[in-house]
């Protein structure tokens, strides 16, 4: 009889490969590399954090509301501010504060990095063909995956955390910038060269201005991501509401792991919904708080979310 | 003339290396045969032509022969496969990124078929696009955008957005941001086949009127023939990319070089591009001073006319038809005076066809004159309805 395991030396060691290349070359080779890499991440964090945790929570609410009112309308406004008072009566402030700043450093980087790489990719066909499949990876991955090379290669902590959260939420942004700025007229592109404009200007006062919607739909989506794995990143010693919620999770403490899953959400919302009227800023318009609630459960079918996702 | 834009052989081969198409075509083969063997496509064949400084050069030809191709080489938008094109002497096609940049930004300017206005800038913005490419200081270009919107009827309108506007005001926008930065070259890409006919006039006109003025050298791409002999001083016809004629209206629907053109020509209304001198013949006047009822009877008889013009110290002073000379000579003692009509159709040989029709329907004929009052000759109304009836032919 011939059974399977007769033919055991024809195994793949693909396991031990990985192993080999990740322990042996890429950690020991490349470590320096990539804890300089953390410097700036946690230059930003640490600013951000300690600017949040040191103001008053009446003057952050209140200072957010005031953005939410001026950006999505009073609804939301008001949401905001019940919200985040809820948030603190809860006891969940100061986890609430750092999720924030580890979302805003992910996002603040991810723009930095998605928006060049976005540009490029419109500018050049050849560019887009070798990141598209990267994108395509980087998306399909499950999130938890990113932690194990994360973890070798930066070590454990907050840092690392945003950096996988990085990673992780990057692609919208870049995705989206390449598409706004292809979907730009082409002949609005023409005259703005006719007239003798180099490629800067025409991509700063015209293919930029008018992908900008695209861009922010791109925005708003790196944003969600972004929040969604800042919590995972709680595994690897990021804080904040993932670990309340983790903790919770490992003492079977359902309340507690119930009160960060609530504050996260109430941050989500707060946030897409902010995110999401800057980019229709022209259409500031107020709506009544009823709409809003209904709006803000309602499924959402807005036209730049679901071309975006057909793009994707 | 001084010649302001010159094209020399010019080719351009799209899709993948032009060498092989080149070859193709001098081979003889035509653009279909090189779509087939080599999948390029061939947007302009040996085009040559020169335009003079301050005309409308009015090119034309079907969908897909290679107009707009055979513009966009004359700012670099695009670069000839083989050939060369000069503006003043200087080549474009072979320039530098940084000179063909200067070249757009003060000589050459562009208006475009769908307006291509930014709809996130202002009005004034979008006509002060180019002087901001420029480096132009704000104050300044907004003064100047204000004159350009002024010249084109819309100062009114300098903080509206381009969407607020019709059709016909966007495409006068266009036409602003063109001559804001005054380039010396006009460009015009079907700048105005998207609006409708009533407007379009209208802004044929208009352009016209500011070619008089401001005496820019126009290079207009139109499929429409009337638009093209409303404003050409010289028509190219391109065919596959070629130029199959280049000529003034006149030649090109007199006598056009092959049945291409002649199709083209085939419905054109014939009585905007010819004018009275073409159909005129040699004008014999009498006297006014000299002749009398018998003499005028006498040559009318002798030139096989009905009627005949008069002159007072040679200017032309009125016509005299057979049948009231007839009358007056059965009368006692008419003469030449009292039947002379001094309300005669008169026109100048340059007067189009077209604005003969009134006069030609008072019967008589028309004198000639030009503009000194004196008889150049004359245009019988048959001759005008004859002239407009051999379109088809
Ligand atoms: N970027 C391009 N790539 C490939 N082929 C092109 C390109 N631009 C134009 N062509 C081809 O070149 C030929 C000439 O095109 P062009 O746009 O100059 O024609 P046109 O006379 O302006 O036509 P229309 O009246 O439709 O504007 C066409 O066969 C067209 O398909
Ligand atoms: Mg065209």
């Amino acid at each position: 009889m011939i059974s399977p395991s007769d033919f055991d030396f024809l195994a793949i060691p693909f396991a031990d490969w990985i192993n080999l290349f990740v322990r042996d070359w890429l950690v020991p080779n490349f470590r320096p590399f990539f804890r300089s890499m953390q410097w700036p991440v946690s230059q930003v964090l640490n600013g951000l954090s300690t600017f949040l945790n040191a103001t008053p929570m009446l003057v952050f609410t209140a200072a957010l509301a005031l953005i939410a009112w001026r950006t999505a309308g009073r609804g939301v406004a008001i949401f905001t501010l019940i919200a985040l008072v809820f948030i603190d009566l809860i006891g969940l402030w100061p986890e609430t504060m750092t999720t924030l700043a580890m979302v805003v450093t992910a996002v603040f980087f991810c723009v930095v990095i998605g928006i060049p790489l976005g540009v490029l990719a419109a500018r050049s066909d050849i560019f887009q063909a070798v990141l598209r499949p990267i994108l395509d990876i980087m998306q399909t991955i499950p999130s938890f995956v990113y932690l194990v090379p994360i973890v070798m290669l930066f070590g454990v902590g907050v840092v690392p955390g945003i950096i996988a959260t990085i990673i992780f939420a990057v692609p919208p942004i870049i995705r989206l910038t390449n598409l706004g700025i292809r979907n730009v007229r082409h002949d609005l592109t023409e005259a703005a060269v006719a007239f003798g404009a180099t490629p800067w200007q025409s991509l700063v006062e015209v293919q930029f201005p008018l992908a900008l919607r695209t861009i922010m739909a791109g925005l708003n989506q790196t944003l969600m991501l972004a929040l969604s794995m800042v919590v995972i990143a709680a595994l690897i010693g990021a804080g904040g509401l993932g670990l309340t919620v983790f903790t919770g999770l490992g003492r079977l403490d359902v309340g507690n792991a119930t009160a960060g899953g609530v504050g996260i959400v109430l941050l989500a919302i707060i946030l897409d919904r902010i995110s999401q009227a800057l980019g229709e800023k022209r259409s500031v318009r107020t709506v009544s708080l009823m709409e809003t609630m209904r709006s803000l459960f309602s499924p959402r079918r807005d036209a730049a979310a679901g071309e975006s996702q057909r793009a994707g | 003339m001084k010649t302001k834009i010159t094209g020399k052989n010019l080719y351009k081969i799209f899709g993948g290396s032009a060498e092989d198409a080149l070859k193709l075509l001098q081979a003889g083969k035509d653009k279909d045969e090189i779509f087939e063997a080599t999948g390029q496509t061939v947007g302009v064949n040996d085009a040559s032509f020169e335009v003079a400084e301050g005309e409308i050069f009015v090119v034309m030809g079907l969908s897909g022969s290679g107009k707009s191709t055979l513009v966009r080489m004359i700012n670099g938008l695009i670069k000839p496969s083989a050939g060369e094109i000069l503006i003043d002497g200087v080549d474009v096609g072979s320039c530098s990124d940084e000179q063909l940049r200067r070249v757009r930004r003060e000589k050459v300017a562009m208006v475009f078929q769908h307006f291509a206005l930014f709809p996130h800038k202002t009005v004034a913005d979008n006509v002060a696009f180019g002087l901001k490419i420029k480096g132009m200081p704000a104050a300044e270009r907004r003064e100047k955008a204000q004159v350009a919107l002024d010249q084109v009827g819309l100062g009114a309108r300098a903080d509206s957005y381009p969407d607020e506007l019709s059709g016909g005001m966007q495409q006068r926008v266009g036409l602003a941001r063109g001559l804001a930065s005054e380039p010396e070259i006009l460009l015009m890409d079907e700048p105005f086949s998207a609006l409708d006919p009533l407007i379009r006039s209208d802004m044929q006109q208009e352009l016209l009127e500011l070619q008089r003025s401001l005496k820019k050298t126009i290079v207009f791409i139109t499929h429409d023939l009337n638009e093209a002999l409303t404003l050409g001083s010289t028509i190219a016809i391109m065919r596959n990319g070629a130029i199959v004629q280049t000529g003034a209206a006149e030649e090109i629907v007199g006598s056009p070089a092959d049945d291409y053109v002649a199709a083209f020509t085939k419905d054109i209304d014939r009585s905007l591009v010819f004018t009275a001198g073409s159909v005129a013949e040699p004008g014999e006047a009498l006297d006014l001073a000299a002749a009398d009822l018998k003499s005028a009877l006498a040559a009318m008889e002798r030139l096989h006319r009905d009627a005949i013009h008069l002159v007072d110290d040679g200017k032309v002073a009125g016509i005299v038809t057979y049948r009231d000379a007839n009358a007056a000579l059965g009368r006692n003692g008419g003469t030449l005076r009292d039947v002379l009509n001094e309300d005669f159709p008169a026109a100048e040989p340059d007067t189009r066809l077209f604005d003969l029709y009134e006069l030609a329907q008072t019967g008589l004929p028309i004198a000639l004159t030009n503009g000194d009052g004196r008889l150049s000759g004359i245009v019988e109304p048959k001759a005008v309805f004859a002239q407009l009836s051999t379109g088809g032919a």
